[in-house]
């Protein structure tokens, strides 16, 4: 099992989403973060108070995934989050110890493997 | 000159130029956050360059006698523009008047093209447009031009403002384009609160703009104030119920949309029609508005913040109804279709094709010319970055974490390291 966390640019999530859920990774976590990577300089004026912003929003995706889905999931953020200027953002595939899935208990490789869609009670 | 009409006409005024910040409000919470500030400049902005440019050129091209088609240059530069009476206010209270709706009605056009249009050509368009759409239009119909000789009802501004607006934002969108994102994934509202707010400024404001039209403090202004209170009622009550029919939920956006509606709606109407008449058109109003902006957004016309279908169609709606529902016992002029005098049905048809048809034309024009001169759209890029960071250098939300503060005379320092040095004790935030 691998932890696939990727940082991009925010106006690109949708499109990573997108191609997320058509390499069918299906669990993720994201959140809103600000870093900076070497981006050209932004500049804002306020009643003549010149800043540098150094810090831009970014989003934040962690994915856990069994092995032999890291490199779909991988090239999925890769196609998706690419603009090809400086900014982009990075993917980190980091290896991970124990993995458990609250609701069950399950362990590991059946943690990070998505259900099937329960069949509705009836 | 008559004390009563000045003071009147002096709130008015002001009042109409409150639509305008209170326009850039209800535009800005419906787009997202990162192009926040550039909708509301888009409003904002007019009030300069619009209002400079009424001032120059645009009010005597409107207002001076002229021909049927277009006004003289006698007034250029406010030349003769003073003191002097202009039926029973001041000629300089009057072009002020005037210019506050110059203002608005270019102001009203940016709603089609939020999200992508490089400021600067949108200051040069909002600026021609001005001079050569809304001052023609305004004379045909109030300066004594063609349409007020055919005995065309616009009380204040029906057809002059929004089906005017609403025509070059229609042709502006088209030639624009689509933002990139568009009908490609969600782009919800950043500021729902904002929307609601403006259109609440934008009805206040209204009083001004319909009462205000009266040119008076007198009978007709209170007719058309009052029919400013009842008609947007009526618009949004139906709005609502529909709402609630629809999906069973009373959206607040709608809400907001409704207001405007009906007050669009009531515009040609206000001081033409009796109080109850001015419900049944309010009510009347919401339906094409309504079932129009569904439509909309299921096409490829990024007409953004939807100025056809409040605009237009409100705008349309009110003018054809202001010919059936005209009631000469209320307005001392003229009778509509219901009334006896089916005629003027015709007639309000007729004002608003022939203002379509030039606006579209000229809009189209304007366009086409400055797209050979400067870039009309954003790059991209800033269309993904947002416009508030690309055009303007400044952000509707900013947060400071990470924000270095140029100095002029030192290198750059962190803003916080700056806070420590000049508070010793541990810093002041």
């Amino acid at each position: 099992m691998k932890l696939v966390v990727a940082i991009v640019r925010p106006e690109k999530l949708s499109e990573v989403l997108e191609a997320l859920f058509h390499a069918e990774v299906r669990g993720l976590t994201i959140s809103r973060v600000q870093g900076h990577g070497g981006e050209t300089e932004r500049v804002e004026t306020y009643r003549g108070t010149t800043v540098k912003m150094e810090l831009s929003e970014k989003v934040r995706l962690e994915i856990g995934v069994s092995d032999h889905f890291v490199e779909p999931t991988v090239q999925a953020v890769l196609g998706a989050a690419r603009t090809g200027l400086v900014g982009d953002g990075k993917v980190f595939v980091l290896p991970v110890e124990k993995v458990y899935r609250i609701r069950t208990g399950e362990e590991d490789q059946a943690a990070v493997t998505p259900v099937e869609a329960p069949v509705a009670a009836s | 000159m008559n004390g009563c009409d000045i003071a009147w006409m002096l709130v008015a005024t002001s009042l109409v130029l409150m639509m305008t910040p209170a326009l850039g409000f209800f535009y800005g919470g419906l787009v997202r956050g990162k192009n926040a500030l550039n909708t509301i400049m888009m409003s904002f902005a007019a009030l300069g360059f619009v209002g400079i440019a009424w001032a120059l050129l645009g009010y005597t091209l409107a207002f001076d006698a002229g021909g049927a088609l277009l006004g003289g240059l006698s007034h250029a530069l406010l030349r003769g523009v003073g003191l002097e009476a202009q039926g029973t206010i001041p000629q300089v209270l009057f072009m002020a008047y005037q210019g506050s709706f110059a203002i608005i009605t270019a102001a009203l056009v940016s709603g089609a093209i939020v999200e992508r249009m490089r400021f600067s050509a949108y200051l040069a368009f909002i600026t021609l447009w001005c001079l050569l759409v809304y001052a023609p239009v305004a004379h045909w119909v109030w300066g004594g031009g063609w349409l007020a000789g055919l005995g065309t009802l616009d009380f204040a501004g029906g057809t002059v403002v929004h089906v005017n607006a609403a025509a070059a934002a229609l042709v502006a969108a088209l030639l624009l384009g689509p933002r990139k994102d568009y009908a490609r994934r969600a782009i919800l509202p950043h500021n729902v609160p904002f929307t609601l707010l403006g259109a609440g400024l934008l009805w206040f404001g209204w009083f001004g703009f319909n009462g205000g039209s009266a040119l008076g403090a007198n009978a007709s202004a209170a007719l058309a104030f009052v029919n400013t209170l009842l008609a947007p009622a009526a618009t949004l009550s139906v709005w609502t119920l529909l709402d609630l029919g629809r999906s069973g939920r009373a959206t607040a956006i709608g809400a907001a949309t409704a207001a405007v509606v009906g007050l669009v709606a009531v515009t040609p109407a206000a001081g033409f029609v009796s109080p109850l008449a001015a419900i049944v058109l309010g009510g009347l109003a919401a339906l094409p508005s309504y079932y129009g902006l569904l439509w909309r957004a299921r096409t490829r016309l990024d007409d953004s913040l939807d100025v056809v279908a409040a605009h237009g169609l409100g705008g349309t709606v009110g003018a054809l109804l202001t010919g059936v529902l005209a009631q000469k016992a209320w307005n001392g002029s003229a009778d509509g279709l219901l009334f006896g005098n089916p005629r003027q049905l015709g007639i309000q048809a007729l004002a608003v094709a022939i203002t379509i048809a030039f606006s579209a034309a000229m809009t189209a024009g304007i366009l086409k010319l400055l797209a050979m001169l400067m870039p009309l759209r954003a790059e991209p890029r800033d269309e993904g970055l947002g416009l508030d960071v690309s055009q303007h250098g400044e952000e509707a939300y900013a947060r400071d974490e990470g924000a270095i503060l140029i100095l002029p005379d030192a290198g750059p320092r962190r803003v916080a390291e700056r806070d420590l040095a000049l508070a010793p004790e541990g810093g002041r935030s």
